[in-house]
């Protein structure tokens, strides 16, 4: 009987044991991730502001806010230059990129690959602040690195061309990531496969297609995952435009500043806010469907 | 070596600052306080002559004056160096969390909502009685008195107001033709002046702040002066201004500079625009610039200007804004301006109130404001200190004698600050080429949202 009984005994014990562990992150994530939450919900069905009477007496308004959110253009915009600037920037800009560096440099040593690297992760780690007085000035219509270099004096890239300039600007500032990433992963693939395929004759396009994509598939689904979220709420561009010029490169975290900060509602803030946080558990939930869908299939 | 040196040199320094953080804030008076001042100004930069003169008149003075009182007093002046919306978020931020600092410096046109908001308290009731019976008061005139007060209660103490005037290159007008001193009476001669200086040569003749990025100095400098010229307030007889013909005269101004080749429209949509704008008058590119006497003492001014014009004396003129025609402006005037000014509040968070009523009363006393100025322009708020420095600098009395009669100050309303933005987005869709009607009539739509139905508001 007893050899039976110790094993769940202890089974016990260190249940106990894990929820005593356990029990100090839960209080954390409660205290500073669902209160916060929670707390955007409430006060996005108010009229709470920053100033006014509203500030000091808010008033619940129900789904007002929502529903002024779905039906304003200037939010729909919004979501859509969001949209263009996940797209453009993170999947297609930082992660082609980043795969792209990884893979050249992948059987490289020396001083070349350092220096890259290198060079790839101080625009990662530099302060934004920094990183954006440098941008303004590379870009800037009059006196800007930019223009000088193409010879087109007064060509107001910030102003014609304000979300193809963060988009540039943000594939420059988050490459390091992807690279890395995937610098790791491309160590996963065997190099007797590569070399096995090489020697059969397939084309670099079909050893990444055969070969190496199978096996770093899951780290590509991560690095999407990671830097798709990243992006959506990243606030750095609003360091280059404000959103300006007339909202043109209003993505949805320096729409919500505007209305929320500068704006003062913030009420209204916190219920788009909400609506922003659906839409990253909309794609953090696909993505880790796929992911998931993929650790099913491997067995087998 | 050197390098763990350092980490513990700055690890003796962080001990050092949280023994003498402890020491000081022990809070009872009598052993170590600690008071806090802030302002959007920063040495060196943004109205670097109101930090200075915190930093090196009002502390220094104000803790010794408490020392001799036997008090062991510490003030600490936060500066920012931001733009003005930017700082308003702040403060209003400081208080909500019922913290920041215990003197905060206000635009006067904040003070209605963040009383509204329960973040400012009158200044009787943040610091005692002894706040109506200040010495001040009977020398502050009752207009000045009003950027400080909301619904009949001080709130702050006024800094002192200003002017808008147009402020002109003479160089490029004498190479333009044009006549110095210059004075147009319409706005047509604006235009026409602006016409005759493109043709030779200027790059841009005429800079009227526009659009949303350049925020409240768009509705001072632009907005609110033109209607006054067209012959509208934003508000009066318990209504706001909505697409009136006044409100699309405006606009119709907009529209001329801007689309005539006048003005840079896209200086207008630039995140550092009107920074820019500074920038360009004081390098000669910019001809007439429509700004508060602000521009003279603390942007082109020769030294400590952010834009500084060593010539600035001999090369920059002012004149009237004129309205549309020749006793077009309200009260049927030939001329118009618009005024403000900033204001400073008590904390009603404050540990010390008492002592930061000490504190703010002290730099407003007429030493402290006659300091203040130390031989720069700027029209105070006290009269004692006007008429004893009145004709130091020929702007301060040209402002002084000529605008501020005939100026006007902006509504003490909460809900001012979002018309402004109306405001703002009309100019703004104007000088990016929307018509002058379709502009006027989202204006429209978007005030009366604001203020509560088209009965409040003038068409």
């Amino acid at each position: 009987m007893s050899p039976a009984e110790v094993p769940r005994s202890a089974a016990m014990v260190s249940g106990k044991h894990s929820l005593g562990f356990v029990v100090p992150a839960l209080v954390l994530i409660g205290v500073f991730l669902v209160f916060p939450a929670l707390w955007t919900v409430y006060l996005g069905l108010t009229d709470h502001r920053l100033t006014g009477l509203a500030a000091a007496d808010p008033q619940v308004v129900g789904a007002a806010n929502y529903a002024e959110a779905l039906g304003d253009e200037r939010f729909r915009t919004s979501l859509w230059l969001t949209v263009q600037f996940v797209l453009g920037s993170a999947v297609l800009g930082q992660a082609v990129l980043g795969f792209a560096i990884a893979w050249v440099l992948r059987d490289r040593r020396g001083p070349l690959k350092s220096v890259t690297e290198g060079l790839v992760l101080l625009a990662w780690i530099l302060p934004s602040s920094v990183v954006a007085f440098l941008w303004i000035a590379l870009l800037d219509r009059d006196g800007g690195t930019l223009n000088a270099i193409l010879h087109t004096p007064g060509f107001a890239w910030l102003l014609d061309h304000p979300m193809m300039s963060i988009i540039v600007f943000n594939v420059w500032r988050g490459t390091a990531f992807s690279m890395m990433l995937y610098g790791a992963a491309l160590e996963n693939v065997p190099p007797s496969q590569l070399e096995t395929a090489r020697l059969a004759g397939a084309s670099t396009l079909q050893q990444l297609r055969d070969v190496v994509f199978p096996h770093i598939k899951g780290h590509v689904l991560t690095n999407l995952l990671l830097i798709t979220l990243w992006t959506f709420n990243d606030f750095t561009a609003f360091q280059l435009t404000a959103g300006g010029p007339e909202g043109r490169s209003e993505i949805l975290p320096v729409y919500i500043y505007n209305v929320a900060m500068s704006g003062g509602r913030l009420g209204f803030g916190a219920a788009v806010s909400f609506l922003v946080l659906v839409v990253n558990l909309v794609l953090a939930f696909a993505y880790l469907r796929l992911l998931r869908s993929r650790g099913e299939v491997r067995p087998s | 070596m050197r390098p763990a040196l350092a980490v513990a040199a700055a690890a003796l320094l962080t001990l050092g600052a949280c023994g003498t953080g402890s020491g000081d804030g022990g809070g009872s008076a009598g052993e170590g306080v600690t008071l806090t001042i802030t302002s959007n100004s920063i040495s060196g930069g943004k109205n670097a002559e109101t930090a200075d003169w915190t930093a090196e008149w009002v502390i220094p003075r104000f803790e010794a004056a408490q020392k001799a009182k036997g008090r062991d007093v510490r003030v600490v002046f936060q500066p920012s160096g931001v733009d003005d919306e930017q700082y308003k978020t702040k403060v209003a931020l400081d208080l909500k969390s019922r913290a920041g600092a215990d003197v905060i410096d206000l635009d006067g046109i904040w003070v209605g909502e963040f009383a509204q908001a329960g973040y400012i308290k009158p200044l009787a009731e943040a610091a005692g009685p002894e706040a109506d019976s200040w010495e001040g008061w009977s020398r502050i005139p009752q207009a000045v008195q009003g950027l400080g007060t909301f619904e009949g209660k001080r709130y702050g103490l006024p800094q002192g107001t200003d002017g808008r005037v147009l402020f002109y290159n003479k160089a490029l007008f004498r190479k333009a033709g044009l006549p110095d001193p210059w004075q147009p009476r319409s706005w047509q001669e604006i235009l026409d002046a602006g016409a005759a200086l493109k043709k030779a040569g200027v790059p841009v003749p005429i800079q009227i702040d526009a659009g949303t990025a350049m925020g409240e100095a768009t509705t001072m400098q632009g907005a609110l002066p033109l209607l006054a010229g067209a012959g509208a307030e934003i508000h009066a007889g318990g209504k706001w201004t909505g697409a009136s013909q006044a409100l699309k005269d405006m606009l119709g101004f907009y529209r001329q500079v801007y689309s005539g080749g006048l003005g840079d429209p896209r200086l207008q949509q630039e995140a550092r625009g009107r920074d820019k704008s500074f920038a360009q008058f004081a390098e000669g590119r910019i001809a007439i610039l429509a700004e508060g006497d602000y521009f003279w003492r603390s942007v082109i001014e020769p030294t400590a200007g952010v834009a500084p014009m060593k010539d600035r004396d001999s090369v920059v003129g002012y004149a009237l804004i004129p309205a549309q025609r020749p006793g077009a402006g309200i009260r049927g005037q030939d001329f118009v301006s618009m005024s403000g000014g900033a204001v400073r509040v008590l904390n009603p968070n404050s540990k010390n109130p008492k002592l930061a009523w000490e504190l703010l009363s002290f730099m407003h006393s007429a030493e402290a404001t006659t300091s203040q100025l130390a031989g720069a322009a700027r029209i105070t708020s006290r009269t004692d200190v006007n008429d004893a420095v009145l004709g130091a600098d020929p702007m301060l009395k040209f402002v002084s004698d000529e605008v501020l009669p005939l100026t006007a100050y902006r509504p003490p309303l909460a809900v001012y600050p979002q018309v402004s933005v109306a405001l703002q987005e009309a100019t703004a869709a104007v000088v990016s080429g929307t018509s002058v009607d379709e502009a006027a009539a989202a204006y429209q739509r978007k005030v009366e949202s604001l203020v509560g139905g088209p009965a409040n508001v003038a068409g």
